[in-house]
């Protein structure tokens, strides 16, 4: 178990106050400046060294987006940093508790952030929903401004940066980056074609960098605490610490922060306090969020979590959304509302995604109350195929997978419930 | 340049070109529905994927830019599956009800379904249903059939200019929708039934009219502007079903103004189809032998004779006028103008469109004088409204010509301001300093026998001293007058109107005191001045007859005959060469062909079919004129009703009643 | 499912209280000058705060002219996010987290107090016109599901009987506290709990 020493965020459960003046007891702010006096080569090379992946889902190396911002703003066009925080992904509450607990981690991290990608303006998106976290974050913001750490010549550091809370309004896909963009904008959420890709055409036109909460949260510590120590916890690539959701059917759902790699077993069992009802109770987990396909329990007895680990199980890291399901549930119906929150956030932009998502929901919906013929099975499967690689953003991933990971380990569930001899129904809370 | 591979096809294109773009040039056809080229990217229908090398998913063709050394499929299995899987998602909600749709024969989703689909239909669940929306007199919506392409929204935005289409709620309950459904306020909006890949926008006035291969199809020009817009008139029968736009892309691109396509309903009603004669005040149906007795009758009294043409007319018709008054009279006292119109003859440069309209394109710097390009030339505000968007040119106007599409600058509203900008006194001799192909609009309403000569000659100067006159233009809005100006069929018109008999051909406009005069009205419409005429005579619409224009560039065009005169109605020219006859006084020709050899014997340029006239607008002369102080005073234009055949038709009416309903109410509450 | 439920009756004018116009300004200074649209979301939400939970057309009117938007664009932009009601709600709007994480955890049972406290159907008003509820996606506190959100507050780590204590307590407005209603902090485990003990 990662012991407490190491753990970024001191506060995830709120013990301890938000305000600033506890927020540098517990060692934030602590040599910003000197951090940032290293010049941002330096910076940048230090979170590529830590091997610091974005904790956002897609889990892209921190290091290396930060280094496609141009070196320098070019006349009229300013570099924005936007942190993402439009946390709806089902399975995921960590950026909450960041937000609402440990505020100035993320608004040390922006300064940080910022001037590596050399940005006077950061805009944090946050998800409508979160209106009493969004109170305490501006309270944390004018506390750092009052204090010297934001504004002109922020902590001292000679770097000027101004920072911006833009709520968001229930819409699950404005956590895709580009979406978000538009959003800020003050358009539909609806994403961008890429290329080009935000480093360079970003908000306004301009080069933004987008991150997560998370993500930008733990910078401030890997660069006081160095890229080694960071770097010293995980397998190769999937470095660090990271803040595990779990939720479900578990008898103690919690948030906890472990190291990258910790085995998903560990985390219920020690952390969570088990699978309601003992671990033979366990039907399935979703690891990383609704997105990702879920694990049999099979999987589940010796899977790590971390994003290669998972990617070879056919599944993903993703948020470290981590959703027990037990077996009083009936996994069709789990996965059947995971496709009608698809169906639900779908923007509506693009053909595939648009017309797919509803339909994948209706046909799992068929299947779930033993409606559907045995051939729906097929063809519902060949409907995720049309969804997935076909359209503007991950949503059609996002949306497919999860009814893929059905298939791939619950088929013979989905066919009893076709086969009208063999069809029952169980009591259940969906 | 770099170099793509299509299917094995080594191409080298130009930078920035779409892979798109790279397959057809590479002669792949890439199906699309949300693709086209004279609207942005949208990238959403996804009709148009292609497979590309190192790349795991398939690429979207239109949005993604071609780069050196790419290798693109367009036929493999992954191609096939992802066209199939798109087309049986655009196909899962929309509804077979292609026998009663009216895009049916044309319609995209059907020509590439029954190409690129699976060929069957697994979706058994209920279709989505989606409620009408009202869009106007023009637009019929039946949105079930929608496939969420936007086409019609970016439209709207970007080459009309009114940002009121908009796709509402999200996801699989997205709608295209305007504001709480309200009118487009828009000259252009018809263009989006053309651009509607599917049925969802048709044509109200066309609905289940025909099916598109009952048509015969006659490709043509316009006369409802100067612009000489090009067009497609499909008839059935005698009766003109609709007209489409053509492919112009000097002149109209692809899109046609609403008049130009709806007007043609008129063409139905309130024809002239047969001569009539005046008889105890009242007008009888005659035969054309008594219509013209009657007019050698009055001949025999007087020779003095005097000709008007209207707004439509040909060259062949007004050239065989001329002719016909000279043999009457000895000379041709004929004039084009029914109003205060200033020319200036010494150069025909002096009253062209010289930057030509596809020039507007390259224009950084634009002076609207006196001009509403909106209303009096539509298909030019969307070249103007497309710089401004592509190249963020400054607009300047002096006098307030009321909203356009795009922001305009006033320079105040009085014609000095003009010798303010030669003087170097103007924020706009600043700009024009700095331009590098700056255009003055100059239009009709300041074209008068006051202010005309100053508003020309100093714009000429402007231009001449800051930098070229290839930036002169003067925006007409008859299709006959630069026609008429070449043919120097232009006297006077006062002097015209004094003739003891008139001869008017199409002539509506102006007022005529009818005392101790004997009329003529040739023409198409009852209208105003065939009301007041001694005789009738039937004419044949733009649409019945071959005939030249010349759009305001100088341009001159061809127009087809589509359908033929209805009843005893004759062809213009005809008319005239018949009556020359029963006056004993024949024409020298006796077929179309005679007629345009000594047409063109007459003005050699009218010849260059097709073409800019070949003149170089900087020999033009300038001249220094006493300053004229006084305001720009627009002439009223009654956009939906401006000709005779606007003012027959039903469409017209019902746009005219939308658009004034909508300013009244306004979008406020 | 179809579209967004848009009033039928509809104030006929709508203008933001001077307390608004003050944060209307506030709002316009985060955005460059040239970029006002960006704060169209923010002033939708502020309009339907001031109008006791949904935004009348006249606002969007409104807020469109403030910023020199197209109607159609704010339109869009109120009928894609699902914040943005249209049509009144009660006083104590209920939104319960039916998602899959909520739904493992017992949110049918939620939504069968909802039916039972407040309207049988969802988005219409309870019998005194207090109160509405409607079943919503994620709200992100899956740890502390199931969870509801009573106009800005959540409440999480509910049962049916915490949710029927909840429901009753509209009617003389004596709502508990929002938060855990298990009484736990955050998203700590409520039992064994193992890491950051000592603070």
């Amino acid at each position: 178990m990662l012991q407490d020493k190491d753990r970024i965020f001191k506060n995830l459960y709120g013990d301890d106050s938000f305000d600033l003046a506890s927020a540098i007891r517990r060692g934030d702010w602590d040599g910003t400046k000197t951090i940032i006096s290293k010049g941002k080569d330096w910076i940048i090379n230090e979170i590529k060294k830590s091997e610091l992946r974005g904790r956002g889902g897609a889990g892209f190396p921190t290091g290396v987006k930060w280094s496609f911002a141009p070196k320098e703003p070019k006349e009229g066009r300013p570099h924005y940093l936007i942190i993402n925080a439009d946390e709806s992904e089902p399975g995921t509450c960590k950026d909450r508790d960041i937000i609402r607990y440990e505020p100035q981690k993320l608004i040390e991290g922006s300064l940080i952030a910022s001037y590596a990608v050399s940005a006077h303006v950061c805009y944090i998106y946050i998800r409508g929903e979160y209106v009493n976290e969004g109170k305490v974050l501006q309270q944390a913001i004018n506390q750092a401004y009052e204090n010297g750490y934001l504004g002109k010549n922020a902590a001292g550091s000679g770097w000027d940066l101004d920072m911006y809370i833009h709520f968001g309004a229930g819409a699950y896909i404005c956590g895709e980056e580009t979406a978000l963009l538009e959003s800020l904008e003050g358009n539909k959420g609806q994403p961008r074609l890429k290329p080009p890709f935000p480093a360079l055409i970003g908000l306004y036109g301009c080069p933004t960098i987008v991150n997560n909460v998370e993500t930008i949260a733990v910078v401030p510590t890997i660069l006081r605490k160095g890229s080694e120590w960071f770097a010293s916890f995980g397998k190769p690539k999937n470095r660090g610490t990271k803040i595990f959701c779990i939720s479900g059917n578990v008898n103690n759902p919690c948030n906890v922060e472990e190291e990258m790699s910790v085995p998903l077993k560990y985390l219920i069992e020690k952390h969570a306090g088990g699978v309601v009802g003992g671990w033979e109770n366990l039907q399935a987990v979703i690891p990383g969020g609704s997105s990702m396909p879920l694990l049999p329990k099979s999987t589940c007895e010796t899977i790590l979590m971390d994003f290669d680990s998972l990617i070879e199980a056919k599944s993903g890291l993703g948020t470290a959304g981590i959703v027990v399901i037990d077996k009083s549930q009936d996994i069709v119906k789990c996965i059947a509302r995971i496709a009608r929150f698809y169906k639900h956030e779908s923007c509506g932009q693009c053909t595939p995604c648009r017309e797919g998502s509803g339909w994948m929901w209706r046909m799992l919906e068929r299947i779930g109350r033993g409606e559907a013929d045995i051939a729906e099975i097929d063809m519902l499967m060949d409907v995720t195929k049309q969804i997935e690689g076909h359209t503007i953003c991950a949503f059609g991933e996002g949306s497919s997978w999860p009814v893929q990971g059905l298939l791939r380990h619950f088929r013979k569930e989905m066919e009893d419930k076709c086969d009208p001899d063999k069809y029952y129904q169980r009591e259940n809370v969906i | 340049m770099p170099k793509v591979k299509v299917d094995g096809i080594e191409i080298e294109v130009e930078n920035g070109t779409s892979v798109l773009q790279a397959c057809e040039i590479a002669g792949k056809e890439i199906p699309r529905f949300c693709y086209h080229e004279r609207l942005s990217i949208a990238g959403n229908c996804r009709m148009c994927l292609v497979e590309m090398e190192k790349s795991p998913k398939p690429v979207a063709s239109c949005a993604m830019p071609v780069a050196e050394g790419q290798v693109i499929y367009t036929n493999t299995e992954m191609v096939k599956k992802a066209r199939e899987g798109v087309m049986e998602f655009l196909l899962i909600n929309h509804p077979l009800d292609c026998p009663i749709c009216d895009q049916g024969g044309e319609c995209d989703l059907q020509d590439q379904s029954v190409k690129y689909g699976g060929g069957t239909s697994r979706y058994e669940l209920n279709k989505r249903s989606v409620k009408e929306k009202y869009m106007g007199p023009l637009i019929k919506t039946q949105m079930n059939r929608c496939i969420h392409c936007t086409r019609c929204i970016r439209f709207a935005e970007e080459v009309a200019g009114v940002p009121e289409l908009g796709s509402i709620n999200r996801g699989e309950n997205m709608e295209i929708t305007t504001y709480l459904e309200k009118t487009l306020d828009s000259e252009l909006s018809a263009n989006v039934i053309d651009l509607c890949p599917v049925g969802a926008l048709t044509s109200k006035p066309y609905a289940f009219e025909a099916r598109p291969w009952e048509l015969t199809k006659t490709e043509t020009i316009d006369v409802m502007d100067a612009v000489g817009s090009n067009i497609r008139v499909d008839t059935k029968g005698w009766e003109v079903k609709r007209i489409l736009p053509r492919v112009n892309e000097d002149i109209n691109e692809e899109w046609i103004s609403d008049k130009t396509r709806y007007a043609c309903d008129g063409l139905l009603t309130n024809r002239i189809d047969h001569p009539y004669i005046r008889k105890n005040g009242k007008l009888i149906e005659c035969s054309w032998d008594e219509a013209f007795l009657k007019i050698s009758e009055e001949v025999s009294k007087t020779a003095n004779i005097g000709g008007l043409v209207g707004g439509m007319v040909d060259l062949e018709t007004i050239f065989a006028l001329k002719d016909f008054l000279i043999k009457i009279s000895g000379s041709a006292s004929i004039d084009f103008r029914q109003k205060d119109f200033y020319i200036d003859s010494s150069h025909l440069c002096n009253n062209l469109f010289n930057t030509s309209i596809a020039g507007i394109d390259e224009s950084d710097l634009i002076l609207l004088v006196g001009a509403n390009p909106r209303l009096e030339a539509t298909i030019i505000n969307s070249r103007i409204r497309k710089n401004f968007i592509n190249k963020k040119t400054e607009i300047f106007t002096i006098g307030d010509p009321g909203e356009q599409t795009y922001k305009i600058i006033s320079l105040g509203d009085n014609l000095k301001v003009l010798k303010d900008i030669e003087n170097n006194n103007s924020i706009f001799s600043e700009k024009i300093k700095t331009s590098k192909k700056p255009i003055i609009i100059i239009g009709e309403s300041v074209l008068n026998a006051k202010q005309g000569r100053f508003v020309l000659e100093t714009s000429k100067s402007i231009l001449k001293k800051y930098n070229s006159l290839n930036g002169l233009n003067i925006l007409h809005q008859s299709a006959s007058s630069v026609g008429a100006i070449m043919l120097q069929a232009y006297t006077n018109t006062e002097e015209v109107l004094k003739n003891e008999i008139l001869y008017l051909i199409g002539a509506d406009e102006i007022n005529i005191d009818t005392k101790n005069k004997f009329v003529i009205y040739q023409g198409t419409h009852g209208s105003k001045n065939a009301k007041i005429a001694d005789v009738i005579l039937p004419g044949a619409a733009y649409t019945e007859k071959n005939g030249l224009y010349v759009n305001l560039e100088g341009r001159v065009q061809s127009a087809f005959k589509a359908s033929f005169p209805p009843g005893n109605a004759k062809e213009d020219w005809k008319i005239l060469r018949a009556l020359s006859d029963a006056l004993n006084k024949p024409l020298k020709f006796n077929t179309i062909e005679q007629l345009r050899y000594k047409m063109f014997e007459f003005n050699p340029a009218l010849k260059r079919v097709d073409q800019l006239p070949s003149i170089d607008v900087n020999t033009l002369g300038t001249e220094n004129v006493e300053v004229i102080d006084s305001k720009v005073n627009y002439l009223p234009i009654d956009y939906y009703h401006s000709n005779e055949i606007a003012k027959s038709s039903k469409t017209m009416l019902e746009c005219k009643i939308a658009r004034q309903s909508f300013k009244k109410t306004g979008t406020e509450n | 499912m179809s579209g967004k439920h848009v009033a039928k009756n509809q104030p006929k004018t709508f203008i933001f209280s001077s307390e608004n116009i003050k944060k209307m300004k506030e709002i316009l200074c985060k955005y460059p000058e040239t970029r006002k649209k960006s704060a169209v979301m923010p002033l939708l939400y502020l309009a339907q705060k001031q109008n006791e939970g949904w935004i009348p057309l006249v606002a969007i009117q409104y807020i469109a002219d403030q910023l020199d938007v197209p109607y159609i664009k704010v339109y869009e932009v109120a009928t894609f996010y699902t914040m943005y009601k249209l049509a009144p709600v009660g006083k104590y709007f209920v939104q319960v987290c039916t998602t899959t994480p909520c739904a493992i955890r017992g949110s049918g049972k939620i939504i069968e107090m909802c039916k039972k406290y407040i309207s049988e159907r969802e988005s219409h008003l309870s019998n005194d016109e207090k109160s509405s509820w409607i079943e919503v996606e994620c709200l992100g506190a899956c740890v502390n599901a199931p969870m509801i959100q009573i106009n800005e507050d959540y409440y999480e780590d509910l049962d049916a009987d915490s949710a029927e204590k909840i429901f009753k307590s509209f009617k003389d407005d004596s709502l508990p506290k929002f938060g855990s209603q298990k009484g736990r902090k955050g998203s700590e485990p409520i039992k064994q709990r193992l890491t950051l003990l000592k603070n």
